[in-house]
């Protein structure tokens, strides 16, 4: 995910210190890792450099320095294109899956077994995802349902390569 | 569960602009719905054959009715043309005439037609069907007579025919194979000997094929008859060439998705109903040439066809052949109707039209309006019968099919009054009921007909029955049979009765010889006759069975006056008085050759009784010992005879003693009351009729049953699934029939009643409900309900097993 | 496994449809409350896992036991009185009665068991409330959409308050949105009343609703609780 891009969309919407941008980010994408200030601080830094953002006012108090961001015309042209580029879909092309598979198979392990405990762990992993969605709200739901489909398409792939396996075992051993 | 299957609320799709349609479009479409039915599968196999089965059922039917008149037709000549009528003035004997003597006579319950012959010349005209005149002591046979005499049945009769059997009749002298009939030859001293005989010099009636006008009431009858009979049948082809038609449907929804517009889809479907009736007509048409086999072997009410007799009649046939198929296509296009085939499936109106009750109605009112005006004024001799006819067959009909077009009005709103109450099965069937009654009340409308017209006919029939049932005086427990046994002097009248007495089976033989009596002085009123009694010669035993005397010895002679003619003890037959016993050849007493017999002094005046036969006889009763029954000049004999009951076929013995004294000779049996046999014929016939269309409206409601629950397999594996009983089940079906036939046997009941009214007013007789009529077709509607629930059950139950679950 | 306190038990289940073998020596069982998905590719002998658990279909050897009682030698009376009482069922479709509004057909069960039709109807409606389908109550099945039809179904496998539901695909005919929504219906309906769930289904998101999972291959049957 790129930090930078999902900073300079949440500046869009006015002026913030750095420590209300972290609070943003956290509560609408930080479900899993929270940001840690120093990143925040690091990435607005590289955005003043290339000039995607300005310093909007600098608040002097007791406690730490606090800078006001926004956002400059170069750092919505920037945004723009960065939401109007499409992501590259991944072609998952590099498995450990697979190769586990063909490794079992290989040194006469049980591969089924192998796919079996898988298929547990996704599955262990779908229940706590669908157990987050039943309690979430919609931005809950929609992230979950996004690791879901993806978790079930992995299993989809257990499954038909479960029922491959035979077939798989000749072609690795000839 | 499928949601788009049946979504509501849709609007059947707007009509589009319909397109001007080319006669080779229609042709295409016609003929794939024809491929259709053949090529799609085993499904529409199985509907097409259903089909072709049932309207098949329907066209032999029709077939057959469409070859009764031809069949009567070509057996009336054939009889017309074997008629051996005497008239007043036998023709003088000459080459040509042949002398004739009715010979029928009854073995066990069958009558036996029989001539006796002997040919005046060397030219004698012959009857159809035999090559030349039976010389004295042969005989022709018709076939079904060979064979009962050459059968174990026939022992007894073969004793009768002292004849020798030189062939067998041919068709063309027969009426029917089952015909029983034979011509034997006796020589004219036999004939001399006694036997009521004529002359004829030629064979056959003058009328023949000159068809008498029909009676107005018997036409009434005919045209009512056959609405009662075929409508049944007309509607059981209509319901035939429903059969499927969900699975059709949703096959025509296929096609749409393919891109079919709906008028190609009605087409397509009117091609496969086509098709499915097309095919029928080749099996109706090969279940009537194997029906006509078999009718040409069976005796149905003592009638009998040949097979070849049986040839349906040209116009009709091709009515039938053009009318099945266009009802097939016709019904088809009505029933798709009333649903939109839409490519992802079927959709019923959401909210089907109610049924409207206007037309419904005035079809049973116009027929009661048409019947009304012609009540008590219906009688052959009334004039315009003809017109009255018409109107009256109108009206019926029209009542009837009223009756039947009210019936899906009434199970509908019947139905819909239900409103899920009751227990489950019970639910269940309503429920069913609501969402489609149209197939059961479309199944159950044939019912309606059938009875409703056979309890209206039936009440006609007993009311008139009733008055033809008369008690006829006879009494069955003082004598069995009675016979006239012609004889030409009172001695041989003495010879009859012993012979009777010594023949098996008689127990007893009141016999008594009769002849006439006149007074030797003129009638005062009219003096140009002789006042006439007559003179009965019979023994004390026989004498008691005939006049109410307390003793009785043989040199007795009583006296009964008849009191119609003279009054009280006016007539000449008194005490002492002299009668004469001459009578000349025209039958008129004969004073110039007068014989003279006086009647004893000691006579006494007794009172009548009924006798066995019914008759009260009056006159001079005389023992034996009072006068010498040889004395009579022109007696007749009367036999009547006590038989012992543990002899089997005493009767028979007994016509065969008779046979021997006169093969003219029929003996009578005596019953306290008679019946007209046609009318219990017409009872039978109805009943059978009736019955045989409730069996075939059960075969239409087993086959949609079965449908309905084929269709729903799934659901009921489920049903199974969740614990429902299987009794459960069956009841839903049972309630699910009945409550549809038990709608129409009432329905039918009242219009049954309604016009068996309006038919007893319109010829004038006293209302009368048959009850027994009624309960017997109310069983016989219970019975179908029972038979459709029963053969229902084996496949629900083999269809209630969870293998239905499985989806792979 | 079969670990004390377990409601529905079956051991070494053997059943041949014909010459194909369907099951050949599952295992299984589940407690109380519990929701087991049966998971497995198509033909691998789950449906068949489940009508023999269900008393459906007689297994031709093999035992199941409910509650105590050993279901292959009850007579099939007796299994179908089970059914009637302690067990609920929602298949893929093809289950309503179509004649039926969807309120009689929820009430249907409590009938069957001999329910009075006021009472049994208030109960359904109760229960279609729940599933939020109050609203198509007087509706006839044709005449509702295919997510409510399938909540419609599962009121009725839950009006009677049995023990195990058992569910074939109870989402197989519906899109993503109404198949959850169903599942959650049903799972969460199910574990507030204690009710067992039987879960056959194909699919992995539907089978994240259970709390483990079976998995059927070659008739056999595989827990995968104890598998890490």
């Amino acid at each position: 995910m790129s930090i930078g891009h999902t900073l300079l969309g949440l500046l869009e919407g006015g002026p913030r210190h750095g420590y209300d941008l972290k609070r943003a980010f956290d509560e609408r994408f930080g479900h899993d890792r929270p940001l840690h200030y120093g990143q925040v601080y690091s990435t607005m830094s590289r955005l003043l450099k290339n000039g995607l953002v300005e310093v909007d006012g600098i608040e002097h108090g007791g406690g730490p320095e606090r800078k006001r961001y926004a956002i400059t015309d170069a750092g919505i042209t920037d945004v723009e294109h960065w939401l109007t580029q499409p992501e590259k879909p991944e072609p998952y092309l590099q498995s450990v899956l697979y190769t586990k598979v063909v490794i079992a198979l290989l040194t006469g392990r049980d591969a089924a077994d192998l796919l079996d405990v898988q298929r547990a762990e996704h599955l262990r992993l779908m229940r706590d995802l669908t157990q987050r969605k039943r309690g979430g709200d919609l931005s809950d739901q929609l992230i979950c349902d996004h690791a879901l489909f993806h978790l079930e398409a992995d299993l989809r792939w257990l499954e038909l390569t479960a029922a491959r396996l035979g077939q798989l075992a000749k072609a690795v051993r000839s | 569960m499928s949601g788009h299957d049946a979504i509501s609320g849709q609007d059947a799709p707007a009509e589009e602009p319909r397109p001007r349609v080319s006669v080779a479009r229609w042709a295409a479409d016609l003929a794939m719905g024809a491929r259709f039915a053949v090529t799609g599968g085993r499904e529409s196999w199985a509907r097409t054959i259903m089909t072709a089965v049932g309207v098949g059922l329907g066209v032999a039917l029709l077939l057959l009715a469409s070859s009764v008149p031809t069949a009567y037709a070509l057996r009336g000549e054939r009889s017309d043309a074997r008629a051996a009528l005497g008239f007043q003035e036998d023709p003088k004997p000459g080459p040509d005439t042949i002398r004739l003597g009715q010979a029928s006579t009854t073995y066990r319950d069958q009558d036996i037609d029989g001539l006796v012959m002997a040919p005046d010349g060397d030219s004698p005209p012959k009857p159809p069907g035999i090559s030349h005149i039976p010389g004295p002591g042969q005989m022709w046979v018709s076939p079904a007579l060979k064979k009962l005499l050459d059968s174990d049945d026939g022992e007894l009769l073969r004793e009768r025919f002292p004849y020798r059997t030189i062939g067998t009749i041919s068709h063309d002298g027969l009426s029917g194979p089952s015909d029983l009939r034979y011509y034997a030859g006796l020589s004219h001293k036999t004939f001399d000997r006694g036997i009521a005989d004529y002359r004829i010099d030629r064979w056959g009636t003058k009328n023949a094929g000159k068809p008498n006008p029909l009676d107005p009431a018997l036409l009434l009858l005919i045209i009512v008859g056959c609405v009662v009979l075929l409508l049944p049948v007309v509607i059981f082809i209509a319901t035939a060439a429903r059969f499927g038609g969900e699975r059709r449907d949703r096959r025509l929804a296929a096609l749409r998705l393919v891109g079919a517009d709906t008028h190609m889809t009605r087409r397509i479907a009117a091609g496969e109903s086509l098709f499915g009736s097309l095919l029928g007509l080749a099996v109706g048409t090969a279940l009537f040439l194997l029906g006509r086999e078999i009718i040409g072997g069976v005796e149905v009410w003592g009638v009998s066809f040949f097979s070849s007799d049986i040839v349906p009649s040209t116009p009709l046939a091709l009515a039938v052949a053009v009318a099945v198929p266009a009802s097939a296509v016709i019904v088809t296009l009505v029933a798709l109707r009333g649903i939109a085939i839409e490519p992802l499936g079927v959709v019923r109106n959401a909210a089907p039209k109610r049924r409207r009750l206007w037309w419904r109605l005035l079809l049973p009112l116009l027929g009661l309006a048409l019947l009304l005006p012609l009540a008590g004024g219906f009688g052959s001799g009334s004039a315009g019968g003809d017109r009255k006819a018409y109107q009256a067959a109108a009206g019926a009909v029209l009542l009837l099919i009223g009756v039947t077009a009210l019936l899906p009005w009434v199970v509908e709103a019947v139905v819909e009054r239900f409103g899920g109450r009751g227990s489950v099965p019970w639910q269940l069937a309503t429920r069913r009921l609501q969402l489609s009654s149209g197939t059961a009340s479309r199944a159950v409308s044939g019912i309606t007909v059938a009875v409703a017209g056979a309890i209206a006919i039936q009440m006609l029939f007993a009311t008139v029955q009733d008055q033809n049932t008369e008690r006829t005086g006879q009494d069955p427990h003082r004598a069995q049979l009675m016979a006239n046994v012609p004889v030409a002097d009172g001695a041989q009248a003495r010879d009859a009765f012993a012979r009777y007495r010594a023949t098996k089976g008689v127990r007893d033989v009141l016999g008594v010889t009769e002849d006439y009596v006149s007074d030797v002085h003129r009638d005062k009123d009219d003096p140009s006759t002789y006042p006439e009694e007559s003179l009965t010669v019979a023994d004390c035993t026989s004498l008691r069975e005939v006049i109410r005397i307390t003793s009785c010895e043989n040199g007795d002679v009583f006296l009964v006056d008849s009191p119609s003619y003279y009054g009280e003890g006016a007539g000449f037959a008194k005490p002492g008085a002299q009668v004469n016993l001459s009578f000349d050849d025209e039958g008129e007493p004969d004073l110039s050759r007068k014989k003279l017999w006086t009647i004893p002094a000691s006579a006494t005046k007794v009172k009548p009784r009924q006798d066995p036969t019914g008759g009260e006889r009056t006159g001079i009763f005389a023992t034996p010992g009072a006068f010498d029954v040889a004395d009579l000049p022109d007696p007749r004999a009367v036999a009547m005879i006590r038989l012992d009951t543990s002899v089997p076929d005493a009767t028979e013995y007994v016509r065969n003693a008779s046979a021997v004294l006169s093969p003219t000779m029929d003996v009578m049996r005596l019953s306290s009351t008679s019946q007209s046999e046609e009318f219990t014929v017409i009872r039978k016939a109805l009943f059978i009729g009736a019955t045989a269309t409730l069996l075939l409206i059960g075969a239409s409601m087993i086959v949609t049953t079965l449908e309905q629950l084929r269709e729903r397999k799934r659901l009921l594996s489920v049903l199974v699934a969740f614990g429902t009983r299987r009794t459960t089940l069956s009841w839903s079906v049972l309630w699910q029939t009945a409550i549809p036939v038990v709608l129409g046997l009432a329905l039918s009941i009242a219009g049954g009643l309604a016009l068996g009214v309006m038919l007893l007013k319109m010829v004038g007789q006293p209302l009368a409900v048959d009850w027994t009529g009624l309960a017997t077709m109310t069983g016989v509607g219970g019975g179908v309900i029972l038979l459709v629930t029963l053969v229902s059950l084996p496949p629900l139950w083999r269809m209630m097993r969870p293998e239905g679950l499985r989806t792979e | 496994m079969t670990p004390a306190g377990s409601l529905l038990i079956a051991t070494s289940l053997h059943k041949t449809y014909g010459h194909t073998p369907a099951l050949e020596g599952a295992d299984f069982s589940i407690h109380p409350g519990e929701v087991v998905a049966v998971m497995g590719p198509s033909g691998s002998g789950k449906s068949t896992l489940l009508h023999c658990l269900a008393g459906i279909v007689k297994p031709d050897s093999g035992s199941v036991h409910y509650n105590g009682r050993e279901l292959t030698s009850l007579s099939d009376a007796e299994r179908s009185g089970l059914r009637r009482g302690e067990f609920g069922f929602v298949f893929q479709f093809g289950q309503l009665v179509p004649e039926l509004s969807c309120v009689e057909n929820v009430a249907l069960p409590l009938r069957l068991n001999g329910t009075r039709r006021k009472e049994a109807e208030a109960r359904a409606s109760a229960w279609m409330e729940r599933l939020e389908v109050a609203d198509v109550a007087h509706k006839r099945p044709g005449e509702v959409s295919g997510g409510q039809g399938q909540r419609v179904a599962v009121a009725r496998s839950l009006v009677t308050g049995p023990r195990v539901l058992f569910a074939d695909e109870p989402t197989g005919a519906l899109d993503s949105l109404n198949g959850e929504r169903v599942m959650e219906l049903l799972t969460e309906a199910a574990r507030e009343s204690r009710t067992a769930v039987v879960l056959v289904t194909h699919e992995a998101r539907v089978a994240a609703y259970s709390d483990r999972e079976v998995v059927v291959r070659d008739g056999k049957a595989r827990d995968m609780a104890g598998v890490r």
